[in-house]
């Protein structure tokens, strides 16, 4: 009996939040989202792609904003662990002497935006929501310690600066154009060493310096045909792999002797 | 044309790839050596991970190596007692060498070892084949022949025990110093991803005395298997094994060893050791120069493995 009375309870709470909610979207704006391509083949000829973000802002009955809306988008790609490594010089010759370790950071991250980000919101609300590289955790493991570390910290801003010179992270804030003062687009470049896995999208909308709205979606980058194949052999049936390559080396080999054959 | 490496996971350049095995097997063919040393470097140089590179160059070397054993296999100049004799100790060299590169690895020094052992090997076997090869020049000119020590002459290493008959060598000599050399030819490749056929050809010619006309053929056979084992070991133990790539390398490397092999027969062997020397000092220079000169960046990072 209490059992079915607290069930009663959690539905009622639940009608209560949508009957909020949809009350709460009503009087604000709705944000609608869509990509280009909602997967990413990567073929024999795959050198990086560019995938175009178009959203809608949908107004109904709110009313007009006196400063327009700005929008930011973040691109997050599969997670990966990466050792970064700080030369210096010993007895003359440069080694290796300093590493950090980044756990679990995006493989990729574009943060997009219409505007710089210091005039679309405050420090503190870009601070809460990650917007802009400054504000991303990127956690370290510093010995037997996981932290992110101040921005300054000389491993961070080169950790930064390596994944932007392989355009892997990028925060572009002239990608996101209006078309009309409700719908934009954005430009999002994928590198040819973009990650296979999935990548989620967020989109938030700002107003007068506060988000008013947020959705998410998300695309896939997967290998496909000739190049799906070769992976899926080279991962489950190695032996066998390592057997016809050299079976192949084999034959180009003695192909090369047959047909330049001189005696 | 761009081609996109399924494994290596970035795309290139198909006539540059083709063109590079082709270069490096033209070389490969000239001295009877497998190239590694020269294509795993340059493959880095254009963005293939290390690891990587070393895994494909093993079965591009098996390629190029077996079309040149091929060529000496029907002038009958090669010794296939030899190389399996070879063979015996570079097993056990290799499985020696994975298991130093396993322990390198862990302590975090690897990159270190491998630059300083490519500069001191390269360095110091390009400069003896440098002196020696321009020493026999000089002694051709004046035709002066009094140190001549021709192949077939004895030294302390015949003196040793458990003597084995080499027909096609036409050399009967102790099995320790053939074992011994196979084992060094097993251990470097392992640690320094290097079929070893530079450092072979000079000993076996100047320990074993092996005749010179067997020699390149012997050292193709023996890096021929020593690479297809490394190839299918690579493939099973960390599936880095790029066949795309090493098919682009293959088909340039086989066309450039034939054309090679056939350079290589023109030329006094006097002046092919003085090419091949200062080629091999060469690349133990730029090796280091990396170690000695500032980097252009301070900081490198790599993916640490099995965590994608």
């Amino acid at each position: 009996m209490r059992r079915l009375q607290s069930l009663a309870g959690v539905v009622m709470g639940a009608l209560f939040a949508l009957i909020a909610m949809v009350s709460l979207v009503a009087a604000k704006e709705r944000l609608v989202v869509s990509l280009s391509n909602q997967r990413v083949r990567i073929n024999s000829v795959f050198s990086g792609t560019e995938l175009v973000l178009f959203g809608a802002i949908e107004r109904d009955d709110a009313p007009e904003r006196r400063f327009g809306y700005d929008i930011v988008a973040i691109i997050t790609g599969p997670r990966q662990s990466l050792l970064t490594l700080r030369k210096d010089r010993v007895f003359g010759i440069w080694v290796n002497v300093e590493s950090r370790t980044f756990l679990d950071v995006p493989s990729y991250l574009a943060i997009l935006s219409n505007r710089p980000f210091n005039q679309i919101a405050k420090p503190a609300v870009l601070h809460r929501l990650k917007i802009g590289f400054d504000y991303t955790i990127f956690t370290q493991r510093i010995g037997p310690d996981f932290a992110d570390v101040v921005r300054e910290d000389s491993f961070r801003r080169a950790f930064l600066r390596l994944q932007g010179e392989r355009k892997l992270y990028l925060q572009t804030p002239n990608a996101v154009t209006f078309l009309a003062p409700t719908l934009f687009r954005a430009s999002v470049p994928l590198p040819a060493e973009a990650l296979v896995g999935s990548y989620a999208v967020e989109v938030m909308l700002f107003a007068e310096g506060e988000m008013i709205a947020r959705t998410t979606s998300a695309f896939e980058i997967s290998k496909v045909g000739f190049e799906r194949f070769v992976v899926v052999a080279a991962h489950e049936y190695g032996l066998l792999y390592g057997i016809a390559t050299v079976m192949m080396a084999l034959t180009t080999g003695w192909l090369a002797s047959i047909v330049f054959r001189r005696d | 044309m761009e081609i996109y490496l399924p494994i290596a996971d970035l795309p290139v350049n198909v006539f540059l790839v083709f063109a590079m095995g082709l270069a490096v097997g033209f070389i490969s063919g000239m001295f009877g050596i497998g190239g590694g040393f020269l294509m795993t470097p340059l493959l880095i140089f254009i963005g293939v991970s290390p690891a990587v590179s070393v895994a494909t160059v093993a079965s591009h070397i098996a390629a190029s190596s077996f079309s040149g054993a091929l060529l000496y296999w029907r002038r009958r100049a090669l010794d296939l007692a030899l190389a399996l004799m070879l063979l015996v100790g570079g097993v056990v060299g290799t499985a020696l060498g994975v298991w130093l590169f396993t322990r390198l690895r862990s302590i975090g020094q690897l990159d270190l070892v491998i630059a300083l052992s490519y500069v001191i090997l390269l360095c110091s076997v390009g400069g003896a084949m440098i002196a020696e090869s321009i020493r026999a020049i000089l002694r051709r000119r004046w035709g002066d022949n009094e140190d001549v020590r021709r192949p077939g002459s004895h030294t302390w290493v015949h003196g040793l025990p458990i003597k084995v008959r080499f027909k096609q060598s036409r050399l009967y000599v102790s099995v320790i110093p053939v074992w011994v050399i196979g084992f060094a030819m097993g251990f470097l490749g392992a640690v320094m991803g290097i079929g070893g056929g530079f450092i072979l050809v000079p000993l076996l010619i100047y320990v074993l005395r092996v005749p010179t006309n067997v020699v390149i053929g012997t050292s193709l056979v023996l890096t021929l298997m020593t690479m297809a084992t490394a190839t299918v070991f690579h493939a099973v133990t960390n599936h880095l094994v790029d066949a795309l790539l090493a098919l682009i390398l293959m088909l340039g490397g086989v066309i450039g060893a034939q054309f090679g092999a056939q350079a290589g027969q023109r030329m006094r062997s006097e002046r092919l050791r003085l090419l091949l020397g200062l080629l091999i000092f060469a690349v133990g220079l730029r090796f280091a120069v990396n170690l000695f000169a500032t980097p252009a960046d301070l900081y490198s990072f790599r993916i640490l493995e099995g965590e994608q």
